[in-house]
Parts: structure tokens; C-alpha cells; sequence
């Protein structure tokens, strides 16, 4: 073994990485938890309407976080994908797998958050507006991801099959994007409220920076807490292996 | 203020109740996930399958997918 | 390069022999399109309007049920692990066998595509950039597609998998494939901007595609 994989090695030990998250985790839940106390009250009793869109700007409390933890998570998984196709590392295997589920949900949020919006602002449920549809191709990719996760059993086969797949679509995410602006362009009705004011006024743009804290907060714990549980259901697995080894061999 | 939302007050709601009942899923999932895991592990250690092998097998099977 | 050739010869004839798989391919293209009118009403106006979309989406669907036979064959049968032993790197085994897809399944589907269009009742003016638009699309789908196969390789359920896997990626082709035709028709963005965008999604499918799919082959060789 060379030197600079035994530094991957150590670096990569989950024991030690089980022991930094349990530290972590309690304080990170509690700033967490004050967040959306902050959050919450600053948009329910603070927060006044806005001019054009009314009390459902609340509405942009939410959404605006989850979507962006939808492309944070995909970004996450996708430097994680590197992680571990180049280096191997053992760990970017279990964050790549653990975030997929947690990004999707807050992908199914946005669109479901910008869908509520979007009946009293446009008059209807769904708008092939640019920005929802990207989100919802977005939204395809990380199920394909988690299909594709439960369908090898193998993890190591199934993480490095999952790393190709996650880096293909990282690159195609603003192709895409860029492709359904185009396409909005050219179909688009004009002058419909754009879920991005123009300009935001700070006793709005405070309470949406604290509740995107407390959103990619809450992200990062759940993923953290989901990512010491894949390594014990490895370790579980891996017990299990012996025992069947050891009640074979008496 | 609250209790006064204005005429589109079910959709806040709605988008609220959904966002809260939606995350509130997602932690009990991860929590009760990380909870079995935990008893499974437990259980298999009580019954004396020793961690130390485990963790050579693990190595074993590491420097296997590595070839 | 012979060594290239030579598999793109090989696969070709395969194809060829079990000329099945490409009819079904295009009775699968021909009945999609058909279906459509029964189920939105013989109205001719509204069939030129949709005609282009029509015809991409049920392009791109018969060109997905096609494509896990790419590598299928000669997973099972062991002969891909002897080409990944031989001279020729994986990337251009890839290259050469999804080059042989589109000549064997693409090339037909397109061709196939004007005689649907006069079911759709698409305007006479639209059926050469139809087959420009095709012409430049459908090797991006056979690439793609490609990728596809090689990650659900030996899986069941494979088929299924890939659909959800690959669709979200043809979605690029197909926008600028139907806004390119449609500029045609209604105008009034011009016709060039949208088709160079699709070479150009093509050129960087076929260049970095490869890669990829390569990488999941050795995957499954291991």
C-alpha cells in the first residue's frame, strides 16, 4: 500500500467519522431547531406582504429553500460521485447514496410549495414555467439515481454505477436548463408573475436567508444522522457474513 | 400577522402543513432507520460475532473490488 | 481502426440476421404515432400543430426500446469480455457498437418518420428539416442510449431502468429538435440557431458519452 492511500485510509475510517458526526450532530440539531423558531416567527408575525404577491410571498419562505437544497443536494452527490470514483473514497459512497433521498425530498417540495403558489398567482396548479420544469427533470434524475442504487445489490458496484450516473447528469443539469428556457421563450404566454421579484426588500429577504439556513441545516443533519446508519447497516451486513462464515466452518 | 393571511391564506397553509408533515416523514424515517440499525447491531454483537472480524472481512472485501 | 470497422461490420450484420428486432422497432414507431390521432380527434389542424412533438417523442421511445440490446447479446454470450481483452480500447467499442445502432435502428426510424408525418398531416415545407432535424438528433439518442445499457447491464428489470435513467437526458434533443422544425412551420424564431444547438448537443454527446459508458462496462467485466 503506498503512502498516500494509507492518508485516504485514515482519513476514510468510518470509525472515526461515526465519532466526529455523533459530536457534531446534537449541536447541529439545536442551531437547527433555533433556526426555524427564528424563521418561523419572523415569517408569521415579522414579515409584511408584499405589494405584489400578497401574503403568499410566505409561500416563497419555503419554496425558495427547498429548491435550493434540490441543487445543493444534486451538486453534493455529484462531488461526492467524484470522490469516489477517483479516489475510492469509502465514504463518498455513502454520502453520494444517502443524500439522494433526502435531495428528492425537498426537489418533491419545491415543486409541490411552487405548485401552491402558483394557483392563486397564475391561476393554476402547473405553469410550464422554465423554473418548475427544470426542477421536475431535476426531480427525474434522482429517482432514476435512487432506482438505480436499489436495483445492484452490491454496494460498491452499485455506488460506482451511481457515481457514473450522477456526474452524467450533473453535466446535462444546465444543458437542460438552459434548453427549457429556450424552450419557455418560444411558448410562453407573456406577462405572468415570475417567482423572482425583480428586486427583494430586506424585511422580506431576512426572513427567507434565516428559514434557507434552517432548511440546509436541517439537510445536513439528516444526512449526516442517514449517513452513520448506512455505515452500521454495512457494518450489520458485514456481521452477518461472518456468522454465516462461522456456522459454516463448525 | 398570524391569523390573518390575507384571501389566499388556505394555500400558505397548505404549502406549510405539507412542507411540515413532508420533513417531518423524512426525520422519522432517518431516525427510526438509524434506530434498527442500531438494535441490529447490538443484537449481532451480543451474540458474539466480534466486530475485529467483521472489519477484516470488510477490508477483504474492499481490497477484493479494488482488484 | 480496421479493428474498429471490422465490430461496426460485425454488429451491422447481426443486426441484419435478426432483422426482427428493427421491424418491431418500427411497428412500435408506426402504431405510437397512430394512436395519438384516436386519442386527440381526427382534427387535421390541431395533428400539423402537434405533428413535430409526435413524432420526436415517439422517435425517442422507440429508439429506448431498442437500446439495451447494444451490449445485451454479447454480455451473455461472453464475447464483450473478449473485446474488452482485445486490441481495441472500451470507449471505441462503445463508439463502434453505438455507431452500429444508429446505421441499423436510427437511420431507419428517421427514415420511417416522413411517411408517419403525412398520418399527422404535417406541412409539406417541414419534411427536409423533419429529416435534417432527425438526421442530427437520433446519434446523440443512439449514444445516450448507450450509456444506458452499459449501467443497467445484467439487471433485472433492466429495460424498465433505463427508460427513467435516460429520458430526462433526451430532453435537450428533443427541444431543440421540434423548436428547429417549428421555426419552420410557424416561425417566427429562425430555423438555424435552434438545429446548431443540436448539432451541438450531438458533437458533445458523441464526444463525452463514450467515457461513461465505458467506465460502466468496466463495472460490470470486473
Amino acid at each position: 500500500m503506498t503512502q498516500t492511500e494509507g492518508l485516504f485510509n485514515r482519513l476514510a475510517n468510518p470509525t472515526r467519522f461515526m465519532s466526529i458526526a455523533a459530536a457534531i450532530l446534537p449541536w447541529l440539531t439545536g442551531v437547527t431547531v433555533i433556526l426555524f423558531a427564528v424563521g418561523l416567527y419572523l415569517t408569521f408575525f415579522v414579515a409584511p406582504p408584499d405589494y405584489q404577491q400578497g401574503e403568499t410571498v410566505k409561500i416563497m419562505f419555503i419554496h425558495v429553500p427547498a429548491a435550493w437544497l434540490a441543487m445543493m443536494g444534486y451538486s453534493l452527490i455529484a462531488v461526492s460521485s467524484i470522490g469516489s470514483l477517483i479516489w475510492r473514497h469509502p465514504l463518498a459512497d455513502v454520502s453520494a447514496k444517502t443524500a439522494a433521498p433526502i435531495g428528492a425530498v425537498f426537489t418533491f417540495l419545491a415543486l409541490v410549495t411552487g405548485s401552491l403558489w402558483g394557483k392563486p398567482m397564475w391561476g393554476t396548479y402547473w405553469v410550464w414555467d422554465a423554473r418548475l420544469t427544470s426542477v421536475l427533470v431535476l426531480l427525474f434524475l434522482y429517482l432514476g439515481l435512487i432506482a438505480l442504487w436499489q436495483s445492484i445489490e452490491e454496494p460498491s458496484r452499485a455506488g460506482r454505477a451511481a457515481a457514473i450516473l450522477a456526474l452524467v447528469g450533473f453535466v446535462n443539469v444546465p444543458i437542460i436548463k438552459f434548453s427549457v428556457d429556450w424552450w419557455n421563450t418560444l411558448h410562453q404566454p407573456a406577462s405572468v408573475a415570475r417567482l423572482d421579484g425583480p428586486a427583494i426588500h430586506s424585511s422580506i429577504l431576512t426572513p427567507l436567508l434565516v428559514m434557507a439556513a434552517a432548511f440546509t441545516c436541517l439537510f445536513f443533519v439528516l444526512h449526516l444522522k442517514a449517513m452513520t446508519t448506512e455505515i452500521l447497516r454495512r457494518r450489520v451486513e458485514a456481521l452477518r457474513m461472518t456468522q454465516v462464515a462461522r456456522a459454516a466452518a463448525e | 400577522m398570524m391569523g390573518n393571511l390575507g384571501e389566499h391564506a388556505a394555500f400558505i397553509v397548505a404549502a406549510y402543513a405539507i412542507v411540515a408533515i413532508v420533513l417531518a416523514g423524512l426525520i422519522a424515517w432517518v431516525t427510526l432507520d438509524a434506530r434498527s440499525q442500531a438494535r441490529l447491531l447490538a443484537e449481532l454483537e451480543a451474540k458474539g460475532v466480534s466486530r475485529r472480524s467483521a472489519r477484516k472481512g470488510r477490508k477483504r472485501q474492499a481490497s477484493e473490488a479494488a482488484e | 481502426m480496421s479493428a474498429f470497422w471490422a465490430l461496426v461490420r460485425r454488429d451491422l450484420r447481426l443486426a441484419w440476421r435478426e432483422g426482427g428486432a428493427i421491424s418491431t422497432t418500427l411497428g412500435f414507431y408506426l402504431v405510437v404515432v397512430a394512436i395519438l390521432p384516436l386519442g386527440l380527434g381526427p382534427d387535421l389542424n390541431l395533428l400539423a400543430r402537434i405533428a413535430p412533438g409526435v413524432l420526436w417523442v415517439a422517435l425517442l421511445l422507440s429508439a429506448l426500446l431498442s437500446v439495451d440490446r447494444i451490449f445485451h447479446n454479447d454480455h451473455e454470450d461472453g464475447a464483450l469480455e473478449l473485446l474488452a481483452l482485445g486490441p481495441l480500447p472500451l470507449e471505441l467499442i462503445v463508439v463502434a457498437k453505438a455507431l452500429a445502432h444508429w446505421i441499423s435502428t436510427g437511420i431507419p426510424l428517421v427514415l420511417a418518420a416522413p411517411v408517419l408525418a403525412l398520418l399527422l398531416n404535417l406541412p409539406a415545407e417541414a419534411f427536409g428539416v423533419l429529416l435534417l432535424t432527425m438526421a442530427t438528433g437520433t446519434p446523440a439518442t443512439s449514444f445516450l442510449g448507450a450509456l444506458g445499457a452499459a449501467l443497467t447491464l445484467g439487471l433485472r428489470r433492466g429495460g424498465l431502468l433505463l427508460s427513467l435513467l435516460i429520458l430526462p437526458l433526451f430532453v435537450p434533443v428533443l427541444i431543440f429538435g421540434v423548436s428547429a422544425i417549428n421555426a419552420v412551420i410557424i416561425g417566427p424564431s429562425p430555423f438555424l440557431p435552434s438545429y446548431l444547438i443540436l448539432a451541438a448537443l450531438t458533437l458533445a454527446t458523441l464526444a463525452l458519452t463514450p467515457f461513461a459508458a465505458a467506465a460502466a462496462l468496466r463495472l460490470n467485466l470486473q
